[in-house]
């Protein structure tokens, strides 16, 4: 058995702990482990990754109690690529923190690996209870996070994001019971298997446990109507959390796709297509919704917390076709919309901290101090997310557009991902204008007049701090040279995705997954 | 690749000038790039010319039907020639235009990443590379507009054309994405063969209607054609570069290249040539009202392109001959006066026609420049401009127009014709001739050699190709026009004396129409004062977005307005439908087979208590204390339940967790209000009591569905494994720490995780509490009720004797190491309680952290420990020993485990405690001082 498999989740548990029992060590101590846990993290993941690539579906059987009895996890291609991509971004937004946000209050680095656990948990899991245990670990830690050296608004906002969630996890183990006192089991592939079983008389029930379990998926991607937590938590916080929060709401997709493919698939069993009448339309009101808030904020942070909106309604608008090909563009976005939007939470930050007196509010103000750096940065995510070329985001957009066209809805689609894209770049072209060209004089700030206010000098940034940023904007040309590698990774992906016999195979051995290939007529 | 590198080599080596700090450094690098690529292209002049089209294709991205593919066809090839030659133009005068003040490497840089970006386009032979040239020229444009970012109206100008221009562009994206759906390529090669497969396509008027929208935002055609004249706040080297030869005329090229494949077809005829005539009409009548040299130059340029545009929709092979000669010419002109303006402005600092005058006796270089400029914008005879104007005349003659067509068309034309003469009359006579200016900014003077050259390259050009067009242009037209009508190529005749005929004659009428306008000027200035007041284009943009702004501030300020209450009625009503749905068309019977049962007299009166209680929790939640009593009153029902139905273990967890929440509650409300104000309004009261009843109900309903039906789970699994596979006879706690384990072990992480959370919560919080009661009277001194303390203190070491037996017994009777350290917890509040926090904490000063901390590092290395073995993580173990006095016993890898959950639930519940108690209270500094001076002693002490 591969103990890799486990290494995300055991890596950075260890690391946590190990840095709660040095509560008292020196800072430094805390980012040397910390970051060394990450850069670990990282590589790890990365070699699973590549593993997942050239081999098979990779189980980790905990306890060594077979499945379903016991808990599993899962590395297929998709918990591999998503599970990498959180260990790069949340090393990099931790290169970050190590400038000075993780002094802002106690503890910051083991709620760090505590939150990289629980995201890699959600991601690894086999399981659907022990889902709902690595929500619980996500949710408190990003508590933690969010809150993490704030006060007023970043605890309001804080407050109200642990609250939903929490009712929200009540509502999972209504719809956990409701699946587990019907299929009898709690395994996700098990549960794949049952579910074809099922009686005619449960079909019903057993749909609503899983619309139920929608319910608190779409609270974690942030759908309409249970996204409005998202703006001001994501605003708020510092810029790293919010960096390492754009893979969050992907937790969320995540989940769908892999709930809603395994277990609700198109299998022609009791749950089969249960999401068709809700995701897209959920997904494309997400998508006008968001682009509405991005014309309204006056603040690029509540532009970035928007442009993560976007992105997971045009993830899933795209993705919620449940049909291999459009699975496979949107899985091209993931990657790119995820650095992107956290990438650029970094470069509002940097630049919020050179503007003594608009921080990140669109008006003018004074000059930043490093114009053409942060211009650059700046310009050049900006590009990446509105989805012009050269970068990334054109790509992936068109890749998007010219797989989903043969499907329902796919006008839809086509209008609200353009539109959006329009609308975001007034949006980022209005901010980048007032940021960089709108300037006033710049004044001696260490002037008599308004020094009390000001801090008194402003940060210049060396290249460490800039790195993170700008590693983060350098995967997008990455993600253009290596284009049809990338596609063609994603085929494979979806292709895991849309056809789980092998999934269930690889879990519950040949003869449950034959069982389950008989009932649903085969690929 | 050397086609390739004709557009990359700007691109690629656009950072280059920026790396210098000499100016002629910076204006040489570019220029020998420029040059490069110019000599790249001119390299594949012979194949061009005897007809080829070179290709170069290299596999990119398969999935989405993308080619690194590049070709250069005579078309191509003419427009590749104009944005380089007159690109080097540029890069030479703008050496001398560029202030010493401003960044010219950054200029040059914006420029060759421009060029770059325009030779892509010209040059790509697949269709989404080129929409990726044509984006970067939107945003490389962008940049070059607002280049004197300090100026509102470059800022203003260059948002608005990126917007428009970038915008048409996602429009175009949809459309070519189209002609890619229905061609089954995006090569162009292929595009172009499919002429007829496209316009009988039932998605044809769409496809059309969005690139159109794409090319008519790009070329500035009514009603987008706002944006270009606000672009001129550019340098002008740059609108010169911009608006003869490049970006506006990316949409020309793009309408001229797909002729084949789009034109022939009603729909095509009537929106293009109709857009054609209006803009041309209308921006050549706007030109001759505007005082602004450079703002005369750009109406007369959108005018220009509004007439090539009518030439492609009339679509006739001679009109698209004219169309490709016009854009040659006009290129040549329009860049030429652009940069005859930048000289003026520069020389005299101002561009104002009202204010200029009689400026031929100090700039008689300039002036004879501007003359040959004029006449060929104006069309007279001997400059290009009038050859491929009195062919666009002859067109619009062209005998297959019917009905209104026929004499609008021509009446247009003339219109326009005159109104071009007029204003390029306006614009020579008003600035050199009349009475020398005496108020200039500056005084005139002719330029610099260098800046002059650029212009009198271009002006040479116009009168040669003037004079001898056949010898000087044909070739290079023949080309272009062939590539794009292929064998449909007509006979043409390009000469200056075409012979007496209608075209003639309509040139004469708009020659002496112009003079009329001209001489007439000021009743048409009257007249004009009305239209500009009401025809914006720019107020009309920014009110747009601004109402854009509004819309979306509307809908999020309704929908994310804040409230929590809002949120969570979303949220729970979601779930709510989400649950009810499937059941609306379901036929099958709601609840199961299995038989309900009677409930007994005792069930009966805990389940009224419960449902009273949860009620009463509600009904009282604004005194808060009264609230959490009744909560408690739940809690403690939900226990009953639980030891009712045979379940001891939840039973005891259960109501360990309830006490040390309530007391944990009780410490919280110190710091709160008693009493919260009333916040609902009593129809938001309702919608809440309708939701959470629904809600509520429905959880119910779901729950007697669920149990009336037979139970065929994987727990028989648990049951039959616990002895012989988890060694304890407790099924719970075997499950707990073994069966399900890592369940176990998330779960402590989320303690320990809430303990840092509320710790570090309250760690920032600057809250103080009341310091005084209710009634107002300061609280009681005497807070350690003697007795209390004197029957907590013996109770610790005997509770804490207990929690380790239920912890030791755990594994196969009820208890276990979450249980046992709840036990824990209670009994050290209890001695917070009693003895109060400056006595206890000094006495239990182990840091909380570090327990809990702790306990997850067991757990895992618990965990760890099985891989020694090679099983995987968290794989128990047990074995029976026998010890002398105690006998025989087990020992189970699983009770490690529970050793770790027990220390991380007493860490982290200790240390939210602790922090509470501390938080507010005037002890709280005496207990963190002493504490840190005893650390600091014992540390000493090391």
């Amino acid at each position: 058995m591969n103990h890799l498999v486990a290494a995300p989740l055991l890596l950075p548990l260890l690391t946590g702990a190990w840095l709660v029992l040095g509560v008292d060590r020196p800072i430094a101590r805390h980012r040397a482990f910390s970051l060394a846990g990450c850069l670990a993290l990282t590589l790890i993941t990365g070699l699973l990754l590549f593993q997942s690539i050239t081999g098979p579906v990779q189980v980790y059987v905990l306890g060594n109690w077979s499945p379903p009895f016991g808990i599993v996890l899962v590395l297929d291609r998709l918990s591999a690529m998503m599970v990498f991509i959180t260990a790069l971004l949340g090393f990099l937004s931790l290169v970050y923190a190590v400038h000075g946000t993780d002094l802002e209050g106690k503890n910051f680095h083991a709620l760090f690996q505590f939150q990289l656990l629980g995201i890699n948990g959600a991601f690894l899991t086999g399981d659907i209870f022990n889902l709902f245990v690595f929500f619980e670990i996500m949710l408190l830690a990003s508590y933690g996070l969010v809150l993490h050296g704030g006060s007023g608004p970043r605890i309001r906002a804080g407050m109200h994001y642990a609250l939903l969630n929490l009712v929200g996890s009540s509502i999972f183990l209504v719809g956990v019971g409701i699946l587990y006192s019907l299929l009898g089991t709690l395994n996700m592939a098990d549960l794949a298997v049952r579910i074809i079983q099922a009686p005619e008389s449960s079909a019903a029930l057993i749909q609503a446990g899983g619309l139920i379990l929608f319910a608190v998926f779409a609270l974690k991607a942030a759908l309409l109507p249970v996204c409005f937590w998202l703006p001001a938590a994501y605003s708020f916080t510092s810029a790293p959390v919010a960096a390492l929060f754009a893979v969050m709401t992907k937790v969320g997709v995540y989940v769908i796709l892999r709930v809603f493919t395994l277990i609700f698939g198109d299998h022609g069993a009791a749950g089969a297509n249960l999401l068709a009448p809700w995701l897209q339309p959920a997904a494309l009101i997400t998508l006008a919704a968001g682009t509405a808030g991005l014309l309204a904020a006056q603040n690029l942070r509540r532009i970035t917390a928007f442009l993560v909106i976007v992105s997971v309604g045009t993830l899933l608008a795209v993705a919620g076709t449940l049909e291999q090909d459009a699975i496979a563009a949107a899985i091209v976005y993931l990657p790119h919309t995820t650095f992107m939007t956290g990438g650029m939470f970094l470069v509002t930050d940097m630049i919020a901290q050179q503007r003594p007196d608009a921080g990140a509010k669109l008006i003018p103000d004074q000059p930043v101090q490093q114009q053409t750096l942060l211009g650059l940065l700046f310009m050049g995510t900006a590009i990446a997310i509105a989805g012009l070329p050269p970068l990334s985001g054109f790509f992936a957009k068109v890749m998007m557009l010219i797989h989903v066209q043969y499907y329902s809805g796919s006008a839809w689609i086509w209008f609200l991902i353009l539109f959006a894209g329009f609308l975001g770049l007034i949006a980022l072209g209005r901010a980048g204008s007032i940021i960089f060209w709108k300037t006033l004089p710049v004044q001696n700030i260490n002037s008599a007049e308004g020094a009390g206010t000001r801090p008194s000098r402003l940060p210049v940034f060396g290249p460490i701090y800039v790195l993170p940023a700008a590693a983060l904007l350098g995967i997008s040309p990455l993600l253009v040279i290596f284009g049809q590698p990338m596609a063609r990774f994603a085929d494979t992906v979806a292709a895991q995705l849309v056809e789980p016999v092998l999934y269930i195979e690889a879990v519950l051995g040949l003869e449950r997954a034959a069982l389950f290939f008989a009932h649903t007529g085969g690929l | 690749m050397n086609i390739a590198l004709i557009a990359l080599l700007p691109l690629l080596g656009a950072f280059i000038p920026c790396l210098f700090y000499n100016r002629n450094l910076n204006a040489a690098s570019a220029g020998v790039i420029a040059g490069f690529s110019l000599l790249l292209l001119l390299l594949q002049a012979p194949a061009v010319f005897s007809g080829d089209i070179p290709l170069y294709t290299r596999s990119w991205i398969p999935a989405m039907g993308l080619t690194f593919a590049f070709r250069v066809s005579g078309f191509g090839f003419l427009f590749a020639l104009l944005v380089l030659g007159i690109g080097l133009l540029i890069v030479l005068y703008a050496r001398y235009y560029i202030a010493a003040e401003d960044p010219m490497g950054r200029f040059y840089t914006y420029l060759l990443f421009f060029m770059g970006s325009m030779l892509g386009i010209v040059l790509s032979e697949n269709l989404l590379l080129l929409m990726v040239f044509w984006e970067l020229t939107s945003i490389s444009s962008f940049l070059l507009i607002g280049f004197w970012r300090d100026r509102t109206d470059a800022r203003q100008g260059a948002f608005m054309a990126l917007v428009i221009t970038a915008g048409g562009g996602f429009a175009m994206l949809a459309g070519f994405l189209l002609l890619g759906h229905i061609v089954g390529s995006f090569e162009l090669t292929d595009i172009l063969a499919a002429g007829q497969i496209v316009q009988a396509h039932p998605l044809y008027p769409v496809t059309l209607i969005l690139i159109l929208a794409g090319a008519f935002t790009k070329s500035a055609q009514f009603p987008f054609q706002f944006w270009l004249p606000h672009a001129m706040a550019a340098p002008t080297p740059v609108s010169a570069f911009l608006h003869s030869a490049t970006m506006v005329k990316a949409g020309v090229f793009l309408l001229a290249l797909l002729v084949p494949v789009l034109s022939g077809t009603a729909l095509w005829f009537t929106i293009v040539t109709a857009t054609g005539l209006i803009t041309l009409v209308f921006a050549a009548y706007m030109a001759m009202f505007k005082d602004d040299l450079k703002g005369l130059l750009a109406y007369s340029t959108v005018s220009h392109l509004g007439l090539i545009t009518f030439l492609l929709g009339l679509g006739t092979p001679l009109a698209v001959f004219a169309a490709v000669f016009h854009i040659f010419n006009h290129a040549a002109f329009k860049a030429g006066l652009f940069l005859l303006a930048g000289i003026i402005d520069h020389e005299t600092g101002t561009r104002d026609i009202l204010r200029l005058s009689g400026l031929k006796k100090t700039m008689p270089v300039t002036a004879a420049l501007t003359v040959i400029g004029s006449g060929a914008m104006a069309g007279v005879p001997l400059f290009n401009g009038f050859l491929s104007k009195e062919m666009f005349l002859a067109e619009t003659l062209a005998p297959g127009l019917t009905g209104a067509w026929s004499w609008i068309l021509p009446a247009g034309a003339v219109l326009a014709a005159a109104f071009a003469v007029a204003y390029s009359i306006r614009m020579l006579h008003g600035v050199f001739w009349g009475k020398p200016a005496e108020d200039l900014p500056s005084h005139p003077h002719e330029p610099p050699v260098g800046m002059i050259l650029s212009p009198a390259f271009l002006m040479a050009v116009c009168v040669l190709v003037g004079i001898f067009p056949a010898f000087f242009a044909g070739p290079l037209v023949k080309a272009g026009a062939g590539a794009i009508l292929g064998p449909d190529m007509p006979p043409y005749h390009m000469a200056v004396w075409h012979g007496f005929n209608m075209a003639l004659i309509l040139s004469i009428i708009a020659l002496a129409g112009g003079v009329v306008f001209y001489r007439q000027r000021q009743r048409l200035f009257d007249a004009h004062v009305w239209c500009s007041r009401n025809l914006d284009g720019k107020t009309l943009f920014e009110s747009l977005v601004s109402q854009m702004v509004h819309i979306g501030e509307m809908v999020t300020g309704y929908t994310e307005n804040g409230s929590f209450q809002r949120y969570s009625a979303l949220l729970i009503g979601s779930a709510l439908v989400l649950g009810v749905s499937p059941f609306v068309r379901d036929s099958a019977p709601f609840l199961g087979s299995v038989p309900l049962t009677i409930p007994d007299p005792v069930t009966l009166v805990m389940g009224l208590i419960l449902i009273s209680a949860a009620i009463a929790t509600v009904v009282t939640h604004r005194i808060r204390i009264l609230s959490i009593i009744m909560l408690g009153t739940v809690g403690l029902m939900v226990s009953l339940a639980f030891s009712r139905f045979s379940a001891p273990d939840l039973a005891l967890t259960q109501i360990s967790v309830e006490l040390v929440t309530i007391i944990l509650m009780m410490m919280a409300l110190h710091m709160l209000p008693r009493i919260t104000p009333k916040e609902s309004s009593s129809c938001r009261k309702w919608r809440d009591i309708v939701l959470s009843v629904l809600a509520g109900g429905g959880a119910a309903a779901v729950m007697m569905a669920v149990l009336t039906r037979p139970f065929d789970t994987i727990s028989d699994f648990f049951l039959a494994h616990s002895v012989p596979g988890g060694g304890g006879s407790n099924v719970v706690n075997v499950i707990l720490v073994d069966f399900r384990g890592f369940d176990t072990l998330g779960e402590i992480t989320v303690l320990v995780i809430a303990g840092l959370v509320i710790y570090a919560l309250l760690h920032n919080f600057d809250i103080t509490g009341p310091r005084t009661d209710a009634q107002g009277y300061p609280w009681s001194r005497d807070r350690f009720p003697i007795i209390l303390v004197n029957i907590t203190r013996p109770l610790l070491p005997l509770a804490l004797l207990f929690s380790v037996y239920i912890f030791l017994r755990g594994h196969n009777d009820p208890g276990g190491g979450f249980i046992a350290g709840l036990i824990t917890v209670a009994v050290l509040i209890l001695q917070y309680i009693a003895s109060g926090i400056v006595w206890t904490r000094p006495r239990f000063h182990f840091d909380n952290h570090v327990i809990m901390a702790l306990g997850l590092i067991v757990a895992l290395v618990t965990g760890f420990g099985s891989w020694v073995v090679g099983y995987p993580f968290l794989t128990s173990t047990f074995a029976y020993v026998t010890l002398p006095l105690v006998g025989k016993f087990e020992i189970a890898s699983a009770m490690a485990f529970d050793l770790g959950v027990y220390l991380a639930v007493v860490g982290s519940i200790m240390l939210v405690l602790v922090k509470l108690g501390t938080i507010n209270s005037s002890d709280a500094q005496i207990v963190s001082t002493t504490f840190q001076r005893e650390k600091e002693i014992q540390k000493e002490g090391h």
